[in-house]
């Protein structure tokens, strides 16, 4: 199994949030997660990718053979875990280009590969650029700083394709998109599925799925997958919404 | 802040100063203590003229009679004057060796190990240097070529002997050695430091540079610097400074005094890397400097860029006074504290002509239990018509244990100055930190881009050749373990 959850329990400030979900995904899958404001679905990605903030009550996540809990938020992403944020931070005077380059080394040193150098870098980096349809004057800014909302998610979509993770999360990446700005991102999405890797699409809204066929929609209510099936699951939240899940 | 971020703090603390060796040399040295016997020591080494010494003499009664200033955030033992040797230099160095040949091969080799080669086909390109160890000056390069142009950069030593009208008319111009009782002390024993002229019209070619090294233990070092740009000229100048590890802290005392005429422009950087004591708050330099440009001319500009990562305190407030009218003033600092170290630096800027323009940018970074001041003084004078001001102040706190504090005085006379100030304080962001993270960087790396990032505005203000070193150098005050 390449990402197995098993009965995850967790909470946050008191508050339980995730109620024994289980979520297993294959190689070479796309999963959807749907689910009302407030269900845990950014809480779900936020315990993969690593972050401190939550108390693990129970339940165990394997991924790629590694117990997740064993590895702090680099080592998952330097393992090939990839999080597409909601809402990605502004880093001031950081500037686009070392940044990516530091994080694609750190994740070859990892492997043992040798270093990218400076170069074969700037010009992969300018390559993924013009595939995504960004401005080159747009890698010479700091990170996300100055940002307009689509272009801060066209920069997590140009960071995943450069870094080519295993398993890509994206945390309602289509929030805020306007249609042109969400067929780039979706685009990007679908040139760098293969049927080595897998994603996690957290989404609010079924427009995403018009665009990235999903194997597999899941519906999250209240910290639990209530439901799991193909795309006609979207369809059904299409037309008649979370409530009858809830 | 959660666990993980305090516990890499900690390893941060364990700061690992990679300047800190010791040079084994026979030095010379005169006895212990500050008196007129040191003094005329001191003169007769450098074999200066009679007015050098009265000189000399007259800031020492000045010194006599002051007092330490008292007003900055730092707490420290009282210094002991009797307790510390004011000139050491390796034997045999009465007079400055003419070339390389004549130096011992140890103190070249010093300098490699600094990464200051001295040697002919090694000497770093498009870059001046001027070398002082402990009490004199070693060695300069580029010397000919500097001098087909006129432009005189030589140790303040040889400039008394072989300029002594320059420094009649400019020594102590800016900086009067009773100012207070660290430039009085410092003109009654200075011992070496630079000395440029830039003659009219001319734009100097190359970055001039200066790099101090205090080697002997219980040693003041007490460097003075006189730069001069004649009318219509350019100059850029650096310095930098390291000393070994010990656990007594030392002494310097350093004035440095700039002159710009007449639409003339000089920029002053310097990357301060002093030896800052272990993690314990053992040892380090005692860094007590004046500073002080006059744009004395119209149209004239002085610009003063330092980046502060070492000494146990350091008491820094590099100045312009603007007098000409049109000139301008500019500072860039960003000082970062980290153990036990202190810093209470600033500027002063005090316009005087019309139309005057000043820039304050200061960014401090505090990690450890370290105290970081911003302490800065704008002032406009009487006839300072549409003088301007812009402050800002940035700083940032890395942990829970350290302090910053910024202490702006403003004091205008004349009602059509324009005053902006800005300032902030932050704690690193956890977002920031997470998001970097999630991308496979190490916490370590992390705060380091983080703070690089917080400090760019004023690291790209130094010249390129050094502004890849500054980064470098900033990272490494902060981790403590790599390079």
């Amino acid at each position: 199994m390449f990402l197995e959850i098993k009965d995850l329990s967790v909470k946050i400030e008191n508050k339980n949030i995730l109620k024994s979900l289980n979520l297993n995904i294959n190689k070479g899958e796309v999963h959807a997660i749907m689910g009302p404001n407030g269900s845990g679905k950014s809480t779900l990605a936020n315990v993969l990718a690593g972050k401190e903030d939550y108390e693990i009550l129970n339940g165990r996540i394997n991924f790629k053979d590694n117990d997740l809990f064993d590895l702090n938020i680099e080592e998952r992403a330097q393992e090939g875990m990839f999080l597409a944020f909601q809402y990605p931070v502004e880093i001031p005077g950081v500037n686009i280009t070392p940044f990516l380059h530091s994080a694609i080394n750190s994740k070859r040193k990892r492997k043992n590969k040798e270093e990218i150098d400076n170069l074969s870098f700037a010009k992969l980096l300018k390559s993924k650029a013009s595939d995504l349809g960004i401005n080159i004057d747009m890698l010479k800014r700091s990170v996300n700083t100055g940002f307009s909302g689509g272009e801060k998610k066209r920069y997590e979509i140009l960071q995943m394709s450069i870094l080519n993770p295993d398993l890509a999360i994206l945390d309602e990446t289509d929030s805020g998109l306007d249609i042109d700005a969400l067929k780039i991102v979706t685009d990007g999405v679908n040139k760098l599925k293969t049927k080595d890797n897998s994603f996690l699409i957290i989404t609010h809204y079924q427009k995403l799925l018009d665009y990235i066929k999903p194997d597999y929609v899941h519906v999250m209510v209240n910290g639990s997958i209530v439901k799991s099936g193909g795309s006609e699951i979207a369809a059904e939240i299409e037309e008649d919404g979370f409530q009858k899940f809830q | 802040m959660n666990s993980e971020t305090l516990n890499t703090l900690d390893t941060y603390s364990k700061n690992k100063y990679k300047y800190g060796f010791v040079t084994e040399i026979d030095d010379e040295k005169p006895k212990k203590g500050l008196n007129e016997d040191t003094i005329k020591f001191i003169s007769q080494k450098k074999n200066e003229p009679e007015w050098m010494l009265d000189w000399r003499l007259k800031a020492y009664s000045k010194w006599k009679k002051m007092k330490e200033p008292k007003w900055s955030n730092l707490s420290f033992p009282e210094i002991d004057y009797q307790d510390i040797y004011y000139y050491s230099a390796p034997k045999g160095f009465d007079k400055k060796p003419k070339d390389l040949s004549e130096v011992d091969p140890k103190l070249i080799e010093t300098y490699n190990k600094l990464g200051i080669p001295l040697e002919e086909q090694k000497v770093l390109a498009g870059v001046a240097v001027d070398v002082v160890f402990d009490s004199v000056s070693v060695a300069t390069t580029y010397k000919g070529e500097l001098e087909k142009l006129g432009i005189i950069f030589c140790s303040i030593g040889e400039a008394i002997q072989k300029h002594p009208d320059l420094i009649k008319k400019y020594l102590g111009s800016v900086i009067p050695p009773g100012d207070h009782s660290f430039s009085a002390l410092n003109s009654a024993v200075f011992t070496d430091g630079s000395f440029v002229y830039i003659p009219e019209g001319v734009k100097c070619p190359m970055e001039l540079s200066t790099y101090f090294r205090i080697n002997a233990e219980n040693t003041g070092q007490f460097e003075r610097t006189l730069i001069i740009a004649d009318k219509g000229s350019y100059v850029s100048y650096l310095e930098g400074c390291t000393a070994p590890k010990r656990d007594d802290n030392q002494l310097h005392a350093a004035n440095v005094e700039l002159i710009a005429l007449e639409d003339a422009e000089i920029k002053y950087s310097t990357v301060q890397n002093w030896y800052p004591g272990n993690e314990d708050g053992k040892g380090g330099i005692y860094n007590f400097v004046t500073k002080r440009g006059l744009c004395a001319g119209k149209n004239s500009k002085i610009s003063w860029t330092q980046v502060e990562t070492g000494s146990a305190i350091t008491w820094k407030y590099p100045s312009c006074i603007l007098k000409g009218d049109n000139s301008i003033g500019e500072f860039y600092s960003v000082a970062i504290t980290n153990n036990f170290q202190q810093a209470d630096t600033g500027t002063k800027m005090t316009h005087i002509g019309k139309n005057t323009k000043s820039k304050i940018i200061s960014k401090g970074i505090s990690l450890g239990k370290s105290q970081n001041t911003y302490r800065g003084e704008v002032s406009f004078l009487r006839k300072a018509d549409k003088a301007r001001n812009y402050t800002q102040c940035d700083s940032l706190l890395v942990g829970n244990q350290c302090g910053a504090h910024t202490v702006p005085y403003i004091d205008s006379k004349n009602n059509t100055a324009v005053i902006e100030h800005e300032a902030s304080t932050s704690k690193i962001n956890e977002d920031q930190l997470y998001y970097c993270r999630q991308r496979g960087l190490s916490h370590e790396e992390a705060v380091s881009l983080i703070v690089n990032g917080f400090c760019k505005q004023v690291l790209q203000e130094l010249p390129m050749e050094f502004a890849v070193e500054a980064q470098k150098l900033v990272s490494i005050s902060l981790e403590g373990s790599v390079g």
